[in-house]
């Protein structure tokens, strides 16, 4: 396969990881890494690289819509940006202490269940009649998102919890050098209780940032090469925003069962690579 | 108990965000395919190898060599000053939103925004 044939196959499954990513908030590397290490057998530390662009492309590409559209809490997504990131420089400096395989393999079982609990309905609308969270309150969490039927307030709940969560969300992708958009999606869904779109709008405005913040040691690794980096950026660029414009449309239940069914790829992912050491 | 920011506030605010955040996205894919496309010209029929890590030369690693290569006119070079742009991006959206927030009035968020941005920048430094 020459480079021109090699770059189109890799900017096609980019532009599938681009459009599931911005849909789920789950960013695009969990599809560019397999690809580009099980398809084309790429050195991991190549695939890496490539996937954190892809991580910074769906963010990216997606972010513009979503803030426009009102969909991103910034102030949800800032305030635990901080918890993410604090988590994600100790996680780095902890790389050579903790067992990395381990802990790949129980966060990879932690996903498979988490799939199953995000399956489970919720009533969105319930959140918006509960009394305010006072801390909630207090840091004007409180905020409303798109439907169909016009603007929909919402009340945040759990900020300590979440908080925690985030930051644990921060060291787990310091540690394996993964993104977390899967805790920060359950963390925002499952324990603030914020509406699935916007915990999904959300970790996607916020996945961006933690990957740009651990760009600079991988480029200066020289983990990212322009060959293979230059179609997984456009493809995934394109795929984002095509999928970004999906999410206003989508069904809430249909967007949780895609989001369950791609997490328990990642957990899968992350129990092979765990198990045979690699990655 | 002070008076949070107006729904009208709120979605000026992200209409300047979002239309900062596209314009960046944009001009980062622009040199990124300026760059492929002179990639493709030159070596797209050759057979790429990436199953040995060698890593990058050292001038696509830094800052200074990235956009020497690029103003030389190399293909790689180009799409690596592509790739800066697009990681500059969510730097960036911190920023505005910093900016956004203090348009607002709002302090707290002022503070947050500037510390992320600049946790960001330390870990960006190395």
């Amino acid at each position: 396969m020459n480079t021109l044939a090699f770059s189109a196959t890799i900017a096609a499954a980019s532009f599938c990881a681009g459009f599931l990513g911005s849909l789920t908030g789950l960013g695009g590397g969990f599809i560019v890494t397999p690809v580009l290490t099980l398809v084309f057998a790429a050195d991991i530390r190549y695939a890496i690289g490539a996937s954190l662009i892809s991580i910074i492309a769906t963010s990216s590409g997606a972010a513009a819509a979503y803030v426009k559209e009102g969909f991103t809490n910034l102030r949800v997504g800032m305030l635990l940006e901080i918890a993410t990131v604090v988590g994600a420089l100790l996680g780095a400096s902890l790389v050579a202490v903790f067992p990395a395989r381990t802990i790949t393999v129980i966060f990879g079982l932690v996903l498979l269940v988490s799939a199953y609990l995000t399956t489970r309905p919720r009533a969105e609308h319930l959140t918006a009649a509960l009394p305010p969270d006072p801390l909630a309150g207090r840091l004007r969490l409180d905020s409303e998102y798109p439907t169909p039927d016009g603007p929909r307030r919402y009340r945040v709940r759990h900020v300590p919890g979440g908080f925690a969560l985030m930051w644990l969300a921060g060291v787990l992708s310091g540690l394996l050098g993964i993104g977390s958009g899967a805790v920060k999606v359950l963390a925002m869904d499952q324990v603030m209780y914020l509406p699935f779109k916007v915990s999904t709008a959300t970790s996607n405005f916020m996945i961006g940032v933690t990957a740009a913040a651990s760009a600079g040691v991988y480029l200066r690794h020289g983990y990212v090469d322009p060959g293979l980096a230059m179609p997984v950026m456009l493809g995934v660029l394109a795929g984002s925003m095509v999928g970004a414009r999906l999410l206003f449309k989508a069904q809430t239940a249909r967007l949780r069962l895609l989001f369950a069914g791609v997490i328990v790829l990642i957990g899968l992912e992350m129990i092979y690579h765990g198990a045979l050491g690699r990655g | 108990m002070t008076t949070g920011p107006t729904r009208e506030q709120d979605t000026r605010v992200q209409q300047a965000v979002g239309n900062l955040l596209r314009a960046g996205v944009l001009l980062a894919a622009l040199v990124v395919l300026a760059g492929g496309v002179l990639f493709l010209l030159r070596h797209g029929g050759s057979v790429p190898d990436y199953r040995v890590f060698r890593g990058e030369p050292m001038d696509l690693r830094g800052f200074t060599g990235i956009v020497r290569d690029a103003f030389a006119g190399s293909g790689r070079g180009i799409i690596q000053l592509g790739l800066l742009i697009l990681v500059a991006t969510p730097v960036a959206r911190v920023a505005f939103t910093a900016v956004a927030f203090a348009f607002e009035r709002d302090r707290t968020y002022v503070l947050v925004a500037l510390l992320v941005l600049s946790l960001l920048l330390k870990s960006l430094a190395g």
